[in-house]
């Protein structure tokens, strides 16, 4: 076959709208779904921008979760071979490892089990608007009044962390997915936060609770590093990833008013938007890595062993070959269709359920309680995310 | 419809119970897919099918 001649070099990092991924994937997507490019860390691996070939190659067993992964702080990973993942840190492990851990704690996640803290979550949101509404000054920053507590509080209370901690654990986790933080600020946050839920694990060995790291320490099933390794896991994903989501998809509303107008008119619409907003956002911006274990055929291109390769969820989440009408717009009346933003394979989002629980209540509530909310700030003025693994906004200065 | 599940694969998602809660569930204490209706009638078979197609772990197979 002839190969078409690829369209970039580089990974593309540079957006022009805050909503949309860069331009240049769509062009990519066209001509070459599957890229050789050099990655924003200077590693050459394979960018994978279709739909269908992002979700091959994270249902395909010959992709293993071992990889180099994203980071521009240090020194380029260049040939290095790929570090064996941390005790507990089952997103970095292939099965029988991944299974033994995630079996674990997937009975925690359930469909039911998720539904069934819904009150709860609506009481802590209509908590959080109660204070919003009493707020003398304005504007006021939305993700540390709001999106970010709402997510903190609801994985504090499932793991049994006090929520007193947040700041610390909040600076931490935030470190950790700086993709420009260095070796040593991610080796002091990572030790720092493995102490915290150590000792925390520790305590709960003598005093146990009703909580998930609880549970885990009565299951005899894991050492004490990779208890603190998947608690640490937990608490990160569980609030970072969420508290982005909430944030963004507010802004990206009030930037489309029809949608947030068609969602206050009608509330059940609520579901499909969430998926739609999950998929038009895509937070986990720069996609997810894998590593080939052995030589692979994709895309008419020859994946050699030992190559890292990109499933870039932004970009499969706006192909037009698998969504239908215009996947570039966002339409919180959209026909669901299954999307990427919780990856796919068997490591897709643990904690998508709770996700889901947390963003319908957050994002219904807030509309109808603050009809009239409104950026307080020029929308080129909010301060985006583009250093981190998951995106988002880092202040949303609102008003109503 | 003939449906079949493969528990060793399943990795409880939960994608089969929201695209067809009335002929997927989840076991309490793992999260695995329980198999309510293995021949569902004729109008779930786009529910089914929808869920088979979001299982990310490739664990239901539908023959019709």
């Amino acid at each position: 076959m002839t190969e078409a001649q690829p369209v970039t070099t580089t990974q593309p990092m540079a957006r022009t709208c805050p909503f949309d991924p860069p331009s240049e994937y769509r062009t990519l997507r066209e001509q070459s779904p599957v890229a050789e490019v050099t990655l924003p860390d200077g590693l050459r691996g394979w960018l994978i921008t279709g739909y269908e070939e992002a979700r091959a190659v994270l249902a395909d067993p010959r992709f293993s979760s071992r990889r180099r992964g994203l980071r521009t702080g240090g020194a380029p990973a260049g040939d290095a071979p790929v570090p064996p993942p941390a005790p507990g840190m089952f997103i970095l492990m292939d099965p029988p490892d991944h299974t033994r851990l995630r079996l674990l704690l997937t009975g925690q996640f359930t469909v039911r089990r998720m539904r069934q803290l819904t009150p709860a979550v609506e009481k802590i949101v209509a908590e959080h608007l109660d204070a919003l509404a009493a707020t003398e000054g304005r504007p006021v920053d939305l993700l540390q009044a709001f999106a970010l507590p709402i997510p903190s509080l609801v994985i504090c209370e499932l793991l049994g962390v006090p929520y007193a901690d947040r700041v610390e654990f909040q600076r931490n986790s935030a470190t950790l997915i700086r993709i420009d933080a260095t070796p040593e600020e991610l080796q002091q946050a990572q030790q720092a936060l493995n102490q915290f839920i150590g000792q925390l694990a520790l305590a709960k060995r003598t005093e146990p609770g009703d909580d998930i790291l609880s549970g885990l320490v009565r299951s005899g099933e894991l050492t004490d590093e990779e208890l603190a390794g998947v608690g640490v896991l937990l608490l990160l994903a569980g609030h970072e990833t969420t508290a982005n989501m909430i944030a963004l998809a507010t802004m990206c509303l009030l930037q489309n008013p029809g949608q947030w107008e068609a969602l206050r008119a009608d509330p059940s619409l609520m579901d499909g938007a969430v998926e739609e907003l999950l998929r038009y956002l895509s937070v986990i911006q720069y996609g997810v890595r894998r590593t080939a274990l052995e030589d692979v055929e994709l895309g008419g291109h020859r994946i050699q062993a030992g190559s890292t390769v990109v499933a870039c969820l932004p970009s499969g989440n706006r192909d037009t070959e698998h969504f239908s009408g215009d996947p570039e717009q966002l339409d919180v009346h959209r026909p669901y269709s299954p999307h990427l933003a919780f990856g796919h394979g068997i490591h897709q989002c643990l904690g998508q359920q709770l996700a889901r629980v947390e963003m319908k209540a957050a994002l219904a509530a807030l509309i109808e309680r603050f009809p009239t909310l409104r950026l307080a700030v020029p929308v080129e003025q909010v301060p985006m995310r583009d250093n981190m693994i998951v995106y988002g906004v880092h202040e949303l200065p609102v008003t109503w | 419809m003939k449906i079949t599940i493969d528990e060793d694969k399943c990795v409880g998602a939960g994608q089969c119970v929201l695209a067809a809660g009335e002929v997927f569930d989840q076991r309490d204490e793992d999260g695995i897919v329980v198999l309510l209706a293995p021949a569902p009638p004729q109008e779930l078979w786009a529910q089914v099918e929808d869920a088979a197609a979001r299982c990310p772990a490739l664990a239901i197979e539908v023959e019709k």
